[in-house]
């Protein structure tokens, strides 16, 4: 307890945590003075290139060479020829990263030099190869010296010792960046977009959800993926661990592997032509076999993906659940072998049959891993677009969320209903998070 | 059992512990033989047999010539064997005005290698830090990151495009302008950083787990010796999670081949991979089922092969994306 109180009246007094290399003591006070106000400074900046007035003849500031330009000198090559360039050049900028990584934070003035010139250097190219427009220019590398200035001054005075902070910063950069740019700010630009209309001017309030829950392809878009969401899952699960069971007792099991495995691996627009095959209708004699075996037993052909409800979202179910059982029967027959051996043994000395012992030692041995099948072909199956688009394209109410969406964009042009879908994908997904978030942070703790 | 072979002591003899594995193997065998039962052999070869059909049905449909395929049901192939290979020819090169699959075969391969590269090489540096390096906030943050990953890629698809077509603009003012890519042959690029970005989480947190379970005392002794973090980035971890490294290569190579959605969204005409391409063409080509079945074929070709040539590797990827999360 006496402790914790010291350790916390030791920050908020800024003393020193222990020297390092002799260096002056840094104090953490300043240092995070200094942060505050320059982080203030980009905020301001960016307010004022807010309010700038807009000007509407601002031409692009180039350098001479952008991503523009280099994207466009490299497309104009063939496809085979780019392969070796980019990731030449890919591997050169990874080069000079870790070339900064391993020297940059040494001690030394030409190490300290090397420090100081990269933080600012780097965010200036990076932004400016941009071609950031005429009146944001100056706002633009403004805040990009302020960023490099205060990487450079937290890093400086960080309590690991200068370099510890710029070391992070390269590591994490790339990953940061891409994951900023292209998931945390779209995904907050789709939120937002759910709730204006078509051309994203007006504010609609909630009516692109009220849309979604009454237009029939809204409507059936959130049923049918409920209904792939609740079978799609259980279907995988049961053949996979009955198919794992018997491949367990059965000779040839590499072989036998390898068959039901193999689905997972073929892109699911062949998948989808492989089942429209099997339900293929026509007039006169079938080529499609499960119209030929209900022809052979006395049957009408049925047009399976037409015939609604229930059974045109179940054939298309089956093509996806094909593809998934071979997943979920590699996980579950690899957490099976896991399964002790003397529970088993003991179990059957008890007089117990082999259904019994599945059910009661097995399934239970095996519980994480059926866990962690379910939720992940369930997440899966929300996310569907692929076998929808393929084999019906929507028709005959057979739509789900993750293909009405892209649908709604890109047919009609329709930015408002498009967001309000994908938020939804959102919304069902969210809870499978939060579980999945759960059980890693279980397993964290353990370790 | 195999455990056996690999927890060997370095200083055996390879021949040895090829001898001990060959051993144990054997015995395995035996002892799995034992433990067979023909109803389980029967009932599991029941489900391959249902599982394989279909694609068999295509499979042979594409070796059938049209006038047989089109009147016929593929498995009186049986008791009429008659086959050509012209059907992948003209699978491969109609196409009409657009791309044909043999073109888009080169954009697929352009689009997967690449992104590949790309994906392994930020991930690793990041989950490097990740596992490796102190700082505050780091396990929230690689729960976000792994939160990140069940993230639908619907909800990134809009605003990502048009940041790509008509760059950062808030409000009245612009900012940046977008990557102007409208006249260019054959331009790769937004789909390269898009399958790079919704890589990234998943890629994260598999390699975090790969390289976190480097030994400690192997990064410590290299610590002491005086390399830095770059250094051991390099020549320890990337050599050590090699193994791990291409598992997960095998996984998002296969992936990014068989994606329809993002090329859907993000490729111009010009750039579209084989999946797109097949998917347009099968349209087109309507009840051709000899064309379409060729077309099928073409594009499961090579992530089959290297799914069965690299199996080892792909299963665990995985499972170790599996039965962590």
């Amino acid at each position: 307890m006496s402790q914790t109180t010291t350790s916390a009246a030791d920050q908020s007094e800024g003393t020193p945590p222990p020297e390092r290399g002799g260096r002056k003591p840094p104090s953490r006070r300043t240092t995070r003075l200094v942060v505050t106000i320059g982080i203030i400074l980009i905020a301001a900046l960016l307010v004022f290139l807010l309010l700038s007035p807009p000007n509407p003849d601002a031409r692009p500031v180039s350098l001479g060479v952008s991503y523009n330009s280099f994207f466009q000198w490299i497309g104009n090559l063939g496809p085979i020829v780019q392969i070796p360039i980019i990731i030449l050049v890919f591997a050169a900028v990874v080069a000079i990263l870790l070339v900064l990584i391993e020297f940059a934070p040494r001690q030394g003035t030409g190490y300290f030099w090397l420090r100081l010139i990269s933080c600012f250097a780097i965010p200036f190219l990076a932004f400016m190869l941009l071609r950031p427009y005429q009146g944001a220019v100056i706002y633009v590398i403004a805040i990009a010296l302020i960023a490099g200035g205060l990487l450079f001054w937290a890093d400086y005075r960080a309590s690991q010792g200068a370099g510890y902070v710029y070391q992070l910063t390269l590591f994490m950069a790339p990953a940061a960046i891409a994951i900023l740019v292209g998931l945390i700010y779209p995904s907050i630009a789709t939120i937002i977009q759910s709730f204006y209309d078509k051309t994203g001017e007006n504010f609609v309030g909630m009516e692109n959800y009220v849309w979604a829950f009454t237009n029939p392809q809204g409507f059936w878009s959130i049923i049918n993926t409920l209904i792939w969401a609740i079978f799609a899952p259980i279907f995988a699960t049961v053949v996979g661990l009955a198919y794992a069971a018997f491949m367990e007792r059965a000779r040839g099991e590499r072989l036998l592997k390898v068959l039901v495995f193999m689905p997972f691996a073929i892109a699911p627009v062949s998948i989808s032509l492989i089942w429209k095959f099997v339900y293929d209708y026509r007039q006169g004699e079938q080529i499609g076999i499960l119209n030929a075996i209900v022809v052979a037993f006395g049957g009408e052909p049925v047009r399976w993906l037409d015939t609604w409800p229930l059974v045109n979202t179940f054939c298309l179910l089956f093509a996806f659940v094909w593809a998934q059982t071979g997943f979920a029967m590699v996980v579950l027959s690899a957490a099976m072998k896991a399964v002790p051996v003397e529970q088993l043994e003991a179990a059957q000395l008890d007089g117990t049959s082999a259904w019994q012992r599945f059910i009661n030692v097995t399934v239970p041995g095996i519980r994480t891993s059926i866990v962690v099948v379910l939720t992940t072909v369930t997440i899966a199956a929300l996310k569907l677009y692929d076998i929808v688009a393929v084999m019906t394209g929507g028709r005959s109410n057979s739509t789900v969320l993750g293909f009405e969406m892209v649908n709604q964009q890109q047919r009609f042009q329709s930015y408002g209903h498009a967001a309000a879908l994908a938020v939804l994908i959102f919304v069902f997904v969210t809870p499978l998070i939060v579980y999945n978030v759960m059980q890693l942070r279980k397993q964290r703790e353990v370790r | 059992m195999t455990a056996v072979g690999a927890k060997t002591p370095p200083q055996f003899s390879k021949a040895d512990a090829r001898k001990v594995a060959r051993e144990t193997r054997r015995n395995e065998a035996l002892a799995h033989k034992r433990l067979t039962s023909p109803l389980a052999t029967i009932f599991a070869v029941a489900i391959a047999f249902l599982w394989t059909i279909p694609t068999l049905g295509l499979l042979i449909t594409s070796f059938r010539p049209g006038a047989d395929s089109a009147t016929t049901g593929w498995w009186t192939v049986f008791t009429n064997p008659d086959f050509t290979l012209g059907n992948y020819q003209a699978a491969l090169t109609s196409g009409g005005t657009a791309l044909t699959l043999g073109e888009s075969f080169l954009n697929s391969l352009a689009i997967t290698i690449p992104v590949t590269v790309f994906a392994l090489a930020i991930a690793s540096l990041a989950a490097y830090a990740f596992a490796w390096m102190d700082f505050k906030g780091r396990g929230l943050l690689f729960v976000a990151v792994f939160a990140l990953q069940i993230v639908p890629i619907q909800m990134a698809l809009v605003p990502l495009l048009s940041l790509f077509s008509r760059g950062l603009q808030i409000g009245e003012v612009q900012i940046f302008p977008g990557l102007e890519m409208r006249d260019v042959d054959h331009s790769f690029a937004t789909v390269w950083i898009a399958h790079v970005i919704f890589a990234m989480p998943l890629a994260i947190f598999l390699l975090h787990n790969f390289i976190s379970e480097i030994p400690s005392d192997v990064i410590e002794a290299a610590r002491v010796d005086g390399a830095g973090h770059g250094q051991i980035f390099f020549r320890i971890i990337l050599p050590l999670a090699t193994p791990a490294l291409a598992s997960f290569a095998i996984l998002e190579f296969i992936w990014v081949w068989n994606d329809l959605l993002v090329a859907t969204i993000f490729a111009p005409t010009t750039s579209l991979p084989m999946t797109q391409t097949l998917n347009s063409l099968s349209g087109t080509w309507g009840n051709q089922w000899f064309l379409v079945s060729a077309g099928a074929f073409l594009v499961l070709f090579v992530p089959i092969i290297v799914f069965l040539a690299l199996q080892r590797f792909f299963v665990r990827g995985l499972m170790a994306g599996a039965t962590k999360g």
